[in-house]
């Protein structure tokens, strides 16, 4: 383990801007594309519902 | 002996793809754990640059699979050219979303990682260059398949863009041999030892692991909407006729 304290982990040696800019864009992304997905398929079924209910 | 032809048809790779998205989805996710774990916790600082060189472990597998998916792009883009296969034409379509966000993710902690170590976001390198370009390829492919209504044709012309805009892969791969690049050279390649600690080059391969397992899961999700989405219009017009 290289951190004596939180402080220090989110630091990261003054590099804590880059090294969380970079991890947390990664994050936003990966979230952004899976909700996105879902949402998609969601409405998908709704569709599907809404067709079935008319039929 | 399975017949994996079977798969071809949409209906039956539907409910296969269903169960890979979630087998692939967990197993992304308890790899990503996993490698933050080892590249945030466990791995040592960098005697050259510091904690900023934490960054490579996203930072190469996004500019991998930014590469990998690309010329998978091609490869399901030339089967469908090929064979007139609508599950292929989907899958090329279903990857490229995913590569355009890896290609962006790999600019953006591209440029966060050189600031610190080079003084700038950006340079006009070669390495840096060619993987802007592959993210206007990316970009061109969405563009051009959204601009024609026609969907058949639209799989035809945005595959033919994805045939001749792979040849922009092996110069992002080899920019860093070719040309004198500001850019680093490669940490890991074929047939040479890797250039880095082998704690932190375990962190970044299960990284790498992860990212394409989940580069397949919501890959594989979109297919799943592309099918759903594209079957369903026929069977909508099937209604369509039996009304009228």
């Amino acid at each position: 383990m290289n951190w004596n304290s939180i402080g220090e982990f989110t630091a990261m040696g003054g590099y804590g801007l880059y090294v969380w800019g970079s991890f947390l864009m990664v994050a936003l992304v990966a979230a952004a594309e899976v909700t996105q997905l879902r949402l998609r398929a969601r409405a998908l079924d709704k569709l599907a519902f809404a067709a079935g209910e008319q039929a | 002996m399975i017949n994996w032809f079977k798969y071809a048809a949409p209906q039956r790779f539907y409910p296969l793809a269903g169960t890979l998205v979630r087998w692939c989805g967990w197993l992304a996710a308890l790899l990503t754990l996993v490698g933050l774990a080892i590249g945030l916790l466990i791995a040592p600082t960098d005697f050259q640059q510091g904690e900023a060189y934490r960054i490579i472990f996203i930072h190469v597998p996004a500019s991998w699979m930014s590469m990998v998916i690309f010329v998978a792009m091609a490869f399901w883009s030339a089967i469908g050219l090929a064979f007139n296969a609508r599950l292929a034409f989907m899958l090329a379509r279903a990857l490229a979303p995913t590569g355009a966000l890896m290609c962006f993710l790999a600019l953006w902690t591209g440029a966060l990682w050189g600031k610190p170590t080079w003084g700038a976001w950006w340079v006009w390198d070669a390495r840096l260059t060619s993987e802007l370009i592959l993210l206007f390829l990316y970009l061109g492919y969405l563009s051009l398949h959204a601009a024609i209504d026609d969907t058949r044709r639209a799989d035809r012309a945005a595959g033919v863009l994805a045939l001749v805009g792979v040849v922009n892969v092996p110069i992002i791969y080899f920019s860093v041999k070719w040309w004198n690049t500001l850019h680093q050279g490669a940490s890991v390649s074929v047939g040479a030892a890797p250039r880095m600690a082998s704690i932190m080059l375990l962190g970044m391969l299960i990284m790498a692991i992860a990212f394409w397992l989940y580069s397949i899961a919501v890959t594989l999700a979109r297919v799943r909407i592309l099918i759903r989405e594209r079957e369903a219009e026929a069977a909508w017009m099937e209604q369509l006729k039996e009304t009228a």
